[in-house]
């Protein structure tokens, strides 16, 4: 139990099936605070399913799924898992198109989240300046009053970077940031994904892409047919031979 | 805290719309009060009560497009809160009737002593009492809906299985209030009222009134709808209808917002209800036909969806029009109807104001713009 309590995210022996389909078999993981994790494997191997499991949109059949060591997120729903410190950047970017950046921004900042409360709602100097500060990180200073539709790709993956951060969590799941990215955007990507690390927060990255993978330079974990495959650095995992086997022997 | 939300909902479509409707308000009832019969400007009292009808219908109007143009809720069965308003004003319209009925009876509506009944059934005993049947008019759509949507966006129904079931709803209240045994006349509806708060109904005066008091009533639902959108709430709602699980993850209760909107919502339906019965003087089972509902939509859709302003437009042009056609080609009105609903988005896929807006960039805000194709997340 000492590792668990010692983590940010602890899965262990998570298995779910749909329709007889076992999407994760027995999937045990640990990250620890502060860290960053690259998460790899070929399509099917799980890693979407993994993190509706984590973000409470699906629940697994068996396994324990613990944050920060004592939080059970099998019993809770999206909206209380994401209040605990949970963002979760989908792999399409998700805006809300029809807000301009700064809204999507002001609607993912952290507040309270009633309905009652968000009514009666009024901008705070704090809020401004705390949506500026984002507005820089994510480089969108410029096109703040745009609304969202109007962004490029890449910058859409920012914004949505972006509305996780304003939401101050704690751990932030990161799907395929960089799918259909310029090389140029792929390499901004990876150094604010890094930049996000640096600042304290537990980033899990899954991606296809090797070579943003060693731009990021962490610990990699391959999964394989919904459980782990190896673990380690990128170069001990690119020189696994069963990593060989899944990626290159068919 | 209220103020500063009051004030938000003051854009400048919605003060010019506002200021719109007090001239309307003033000058129409003005007209028919003072200016003599053959004046050109003189409002009959018949095009008084038809255009009272269509402001009540475009506060039905502005209650759909708070859900449907904002949180993208598809309800096709807006005219069952409409309908339950103008029984809980219908009821209390009856028991003012008194003894002035065929039959006499004191405490009886006339249907109830046809039916040999002799005792008032429990849910028609305060509504002799005015207040408490304007209580009715807001709490029994607003629970209605707060249930039903409480347990439908609980369970996530969204998109057209919703509008389904919203339909069902409608048709499954019509189907209850043509029962006798259901107590609220049947068939027949409820009818021959006589007072209003102790004036006669009939009266030009009263009607002036009627008319009035539903132009305020439909400034009022306006601003208070555009209050709702431009607060961040409003901006939640938006956020629901183009990205729902995006809303989620980001640690909104989606299913909460839903269930507020709409309640809030079939309020503003009821109390266009009850401003409608004592104006055409009757409500029957068939105000929650389907097809009522239905045609909501479609002034919604013809006036420009996540608008506001709009659904007023089209409510008041698509009711004119269908006074007009049934007046002159009275067969051929449904041909009509459904050609508006093929030709209407075809040709004006965002409304009349939406694509006014987009001619002159009048009012048009951001959040006012309805996705072309809303895709769910993921």
């Amino acid at each position: 139990m000492d590792i668990a309590k010692n983590s940010i995210l602890y899965l262990d022996g998570v298995a779910v099936s749909f329709d007889g389909y076992k999407a994760l078999r027995g999937l045990s993981m640990v990250i620890g605070p502060g860290e960053m994790r690259a998460i790899i494997g070929p399509n099917g191997a799980g890693k979407t399913t993994m993190m509706d499991i984590i973000t409470g949109k699906t629940r697994p059949d068996e396994g324990e799924v613990l944050f920060e060591g004592s939080t059970d997120l099998t019993r809770l729903d999206e909206a209380e898992i994401a209040e605990l410190g949970i963002g979760r950047k989908f792999q399409k970017p998700t805006v809300f198109e029809s807000h301009t950046v700064r809204d999507n921004l002001l609607l993912a900042l952290k507040a309270d989240r009633t309905p009652f409360w968000t009514l009666f709602h009024r901008n705070t100097k704090d809020e401004d300046n705390r949506i500026d500060e984002l507005l820089s990180t994510i480089k969108l200073s410029h096109r703040a009053k745009d609304l969202a539709r109007n962004l490029s790709h890449g910058q859409k993956q920012w914004l949505e970077i972006g509305m996780l951060l304003a939401q101050e969590p704690k751990l932030l799941l990161v799907d395929e940031p960089v799918a259909g990215m310029t090389d140029a955007e792929t390499m901004e990507t990876a150094a604010l994904l890094r930049h996000i690390h640096k600042s304290g927060k537990s980033v899990v990255v899954v991606e296809h892409d090797m070579a943003f993978v060693r731009e990021l330079d962490v610990k990699v974990t391959v999964l394989h047919e919904g459980s782990v495959l190896s673990e380690g650095s990128i170069d001990h995992v690119a020189n696994d031979p069963k990593v060989i086997e899944v990626y290159l022997g068919r | 805290m209220i103020t500063s939300f009051l004030l938000g909902g003051l854009d400048r479509k919605t003060g010019i719309a506002i200021l719109v409707l007090a001239l309307i308000g003033i000058g129409v009832t003005y007209s028919n009060a003072f200016l003599a019969d053959a004046s050109p400007l003189h409002v009959s009292t018949g095009n008084m009560l038809l255009f009272g009808k269509y402001a009540a219908y475009a506060l039905l109007a502005v209650a759909l497009d708070l859900v449907w143009g904002y949180c993208g809720i598809l309800s096709l069965g807006h005219g069952a809160f409409f309908a339950l308003g103008g029984y809980a004003m219908g009821m209390y319209l009856m028991r003012q009737i008194g003894t002035r009925g065929v039959y006499a009876n004191p405490i009886l509506p006339d249907f109830m002593v046809f039916l040999n009944w002799k005792e008032l059934p429990f849910t028609w005993v305060f509504f002799d009492h005015f207040p408490y049947a304007m209580l009715m008019v807001l709490l029994i759509p607003g629970l209605l809906a707060f249930v039903f949507g409480w347990f439908a966006f609980r369970s996530r129904v969204t998109g057209v299985y919703l509008s389904i079931i919203t339909q069902a709803m409608t048709y499954a209240l019509l189907l209850a209030f043509f029962r006798n045994d259901m107590g609220f006349g049947g068939n027949n509806g409820l009818t021959d009222f006589k007072d209003v708060v102790g004036y006669n109904i009939q009266a030009d005066s009263t009607r002036r009134v009627l008319f009035a008091l539903t132009v305020g009533f439909l400034a009022v639902g306006l601003w208070l709808a555009s209050s709702i959108v431009n607060s961040k709430l409003g901006k939640v709602l938006i956020a629901i209808r183009d990205a729902e699980s995006r809303t989620r993850f980001i640690g909104y209760r989606v299913a909460e917002y839903k269930t507020v909107v709409f309640t809030v919502s079939a309020c503003m339906a009821g109390v266009a209800g009850a401003l409608y019965v004592p104006q055409v003087g009757i409500i029957n089972p068939s105000e929650f036909s389907p097809a009522n509902s239905i045609e909501a939509v479609i002034w919604v859709a013809v006036g420009g969806r996540g608008t506001l302003v709009g659904a007023i437009i089209g409510a008041v042009a698509v009711n004119w029009g269908k006074t007009w056609f049934t007046g002159v080609l009275p067969e051929f009105w449904l041909f009509a109807l459904g050609a508006l609903f093929v030709a209407g988005p075809l040709l004006l896929p965002k409304g009349i104001v939406g694509t006014l807006g987009g001619l002159f960039s009048f009012g048009n805000r951001p959040s006012r713009v309805v996705p072309t194709s809303p895709e769910p997340a993921e």
